[in-house]
């Protein structure tokens, strides 16, 4: 057998390798431009999405839980009844019971209709809540996607700018970016038939205006901005710099885009 | 009106509790009973190859008289596999993309190519060179359309002289050889689409491909057994015993490494008590308990662990009829306890919510594109096709057809389990 191994054939070998190694980014290439060409954004002409980086802060001790936020998603981009791009939800915690040796009591979530109504008055009585407070839910713009992940044909995507998208012209609807999600963020559009989700409302944030969600805040509890280019005074750098920033599911390395500021524990 | 009567009470019963994410308020979960029929079927496709593999690879003879038979019950599943997957894609009609423009991270991109390299490098390869012989020999007598179909598997290959049919029982045995990794592979990728959704803490789970690959031998085993013996009563010949008792000792050994890596699943679950335990414990022991502890643990596993245990003791002192009506009793078990298990993986995981906060619950559909008449006509199809290939490839009536069922006498019965 060992006759058989040379220095001709063991330099071969070796020079097949490297050569494949070479050829490895000229593939990429060429699979990124075959995926460029199939998977749109729908992004104008003109907007490259390499010169920004986008960024949305929710800060949860100034939402008031009105609901503008979430209809105005709605109503923006056509979301089907009885799904959410956005969505609020409502923690209640009780006070522990006498004597129980327990931090808190029992911890109660809601979110009637997404929150689009708004809430009304909690069932239980007011002496008997620790604390109370709003939490706006969307798309967590994973730096490390695990619905892009599990894609069979590459139709959802994370864009150079952050945005994670979904090219419903090309996504076989197989569900499984939806079930891969984490955060309960994505859904099964019944009309299109493919997943669907936020955007960020990529079709206003490329045209220079903010997600609609933002722009409607009342109480300014969605902070939005691009890393890359900072306006003079940014609330976005303000918001990191004057806040203990958490993110959600910090376990399981998804990598959020999306980042809190007055997160309790009890939020998933 | 009855009928929206009965829409309104079903409409009206809890369809969630606690807290679960808005858009995880679907009246039926994602993943319905197709995604639970695609898994079983392909697994089934992996169990019958391996138990063909044991004839060529491993060379037990005794098992010859299965050969065959595993082969194209293989084969007949296989055909059937992406069915449940195509009816259950929003877009059907985009299913190519997976093979022309397949994204290389995700498990169920690679399904395309693992399906098509195990369709065609593996079965219809392994089948045409087991049979190229047999064609040769049928398309000279056969006649008719049989004739004519037996003369294009040919392939225009006619050549019977020895050196080539050397060659062909050489190919057969190194593409059995192939044969058993990719069966792994075809199955252990379906375990590795739920195990690498680490979103959810009742799939995410590194034992999930080997506990995908293990009951699909399992029941891919105990199809074969009951293929057979099936087969045998129709013919109204007697089976082979020795072959039906060392089937059975290779389906009771894989039983039992399957219920221990299982139980060292629920083991580690339990003793690591990660995140999300509570929850999982109340769905096994709540809403999974009829499929998961009665259907999967009590009647597909401990009762055909027994029954065949003791048949591994005292087979000697039992009557060949007896163990033959024990044999097909616990391989039906078997069947309907596999496919138990993966109603408990794929619908359990969707019964709470991501936020481990609240439940969901699946009222399944009698008609309709996801509902409970097609996946019957799903499971039952293989079943058709393979009495089809049975018909063509496996008659009785074909001259050089000593190895149909060989070692079988002919008999009169009226009872599988009395084949």
């Amino acid at each position: 057998m060992s006759e058989h191994i040379t220095r001709r054939a063991v330099l071969k070998n070796l020079a097949a390798m490297v050569g494949g190694i070479l050829a490895m980014p000229a593939a990429r290439t060429c699979k990124a431009a075959v995926q460029h060409g199939l998977a749109s954004s729908r992004a104008p002409a003109g907007y490259d999405p390499f010169k920004h980086k986008w960024l949305m802060a929710l800060d949860v001790d100034r939402c008031i839980g009105c609901g503008l936020c979430v209809e105005a998603c709605c109503r923006e981009n056509g979301v089907p009844e009885g799904h959410w791009r956005t969505w609020i939800e409502r923690y209640v915690i009780t006070k522990p019971k006498a004597g129980s040796g327990e931090t808190r009591g029992e911890t109660m979530v809601d979110s009637p209709d997404g929150g689009k109504e708004g809430f009304t008055e909690s069932l239980v009585p007011k002496e008997d809540i620790l604390k109370s407070f709003f939490v706006p839910k969307l798309c967590n713009l994973c730096e490390h996607s695990p619905c892009t992940q599990v894609c069979p044909v590459g139709a959802t995507f994370e864009a150079p700018d952050g945005a994670v998208l979904v090219d419903k012209n090309y996504c076989i609807g197989c569900g499984f970016c939806i079930q891969a999600c984490p955060y309960g963020c994505r859904f099964l559009n019944p009309e299109t038939h493919t997943a669907d989700k936020c955007t960020l409302c990529y079709h206003r944030i490329t045209r220079g205006l903010k997600p609609a969600c933002v722009e409607i805040c009342p109480s300014q509890a969605r902070i939005f901005g691009d890393l890359k280019n900072p306006v003079p005074d940014d609330p976005l750098q303000r918001f990191i710099a004057n806040n203990q920033v958490e993110e959600l599911k910090k376990s399981l390395g998804t990598g959020p885009r999306v980042i809190y500021a007055g997160l309790d524990e009890e939020v998933r | 009106m009855n009928a929206t009567i009965l829409t309104n009470v079903v409409d009206a019963l809890p369809q969630f509790e606690g807290y679960v994410y808005p858009n995880e308020r679907t009246f039926h979960p994602l993943w319905s009973v197709l995604i639970v029929v695609y898994p079983y079927i392909t697994g089934l496709v992996a169990g019958a190859f391996i138990m063909a593999s044991l004839v060529r690879v491993f060379k037990v003879k005794a098992l010859e008289p299965i050969y065959r038979l595993a082969l194209l019950t293989a084969l007949a599943f296989m055909l059937c596999a992406t069915l449940p997957l195509l009816c259950h894609l929003g877009h059907p009609e985009r299913c190519f993309e997976i093979m022309m423009t397949p994204h290389f991270s995700s498990p169920m991109a690679m399904f395309g190519f693992v399906y098509a390299w195990y369709l065609m490098a593996v079965l219809l390869l392994e089948l045409w060179f087991d049979y190229r012989r047999d064609f040769v020999e049928w398309s000279k007598t056969e006649t008719g359309l049989r004739g004519i179909i037996y003369r294009a598997f040919t392939l225009g290959v006619t050549d019977l002289s020895e050196p080539a049919l050397r060659l062909d029982a050489r190919m057969g045995r190194i593409i059995s050889v192939v044969g058993i990794p990719s069966a792994f592979l075809l199955h252990g990728y379906v375990g590795f689409i739920f195990g690498s959704i680490k979103a959810n803490p009742w799939w995410g789970n590194p034992l999930m491909p080997i506990i995908f690959i293990l009951s699909a031998v399992v029941s891919g085993m105990a199809l074969c057994v009951f293929a057979y013996m099936v087969l045998c009563w129709v013919r109204r010949i007697t089976a082979d015993m020795r072959c039906l008792d060392l089937m059975i000792s290779f389906l009771f050994y894989a039983m039992v490494l399957d219920a221990a890596i299982e139980g060292l699943d629920w083991l580690h679950r339990l003793y690591s008590a990660e995140e999300g335990i509570e929850v999982l414990k109340s769905v096994a022991s709540s809403k999974l308990f009829y499929t998961l502890l009665i259907g999967q643990a009590c009647l597909g596993t401990l009762v055909p662990l027994l029954l065949l245990g003791t048949m591994q003791l005292i087979r000697k002192k039992v009557a060949d009829l007896n163990r033959r009506r024990v044999y097909f009793s616990s391989t039906v078990l078997i069947l309907i306890g596999v496919l138990a298990m993966r109603w408990n993986v794929v619908i359990g995981g969707q019964l709470f919510s991501k936020s481990l906060r609240g439940f969901m619950s699946y009222k399944m559909e009698f008609s309709g594109h996801e509902g409970w008449w097609l996946s019957v006509a799903l499971i039952a199809l293989p079943f058709i096709v393979l009495t089809v290939f049975i018909k063509f490839f496996l008659a009785q009536d074909l001259p050089t057809l000593e190895n149909v069922v060989p070692g079988a006498t002919p008999r009169t019965g009226s009872h599988p389990a009395q084949a």
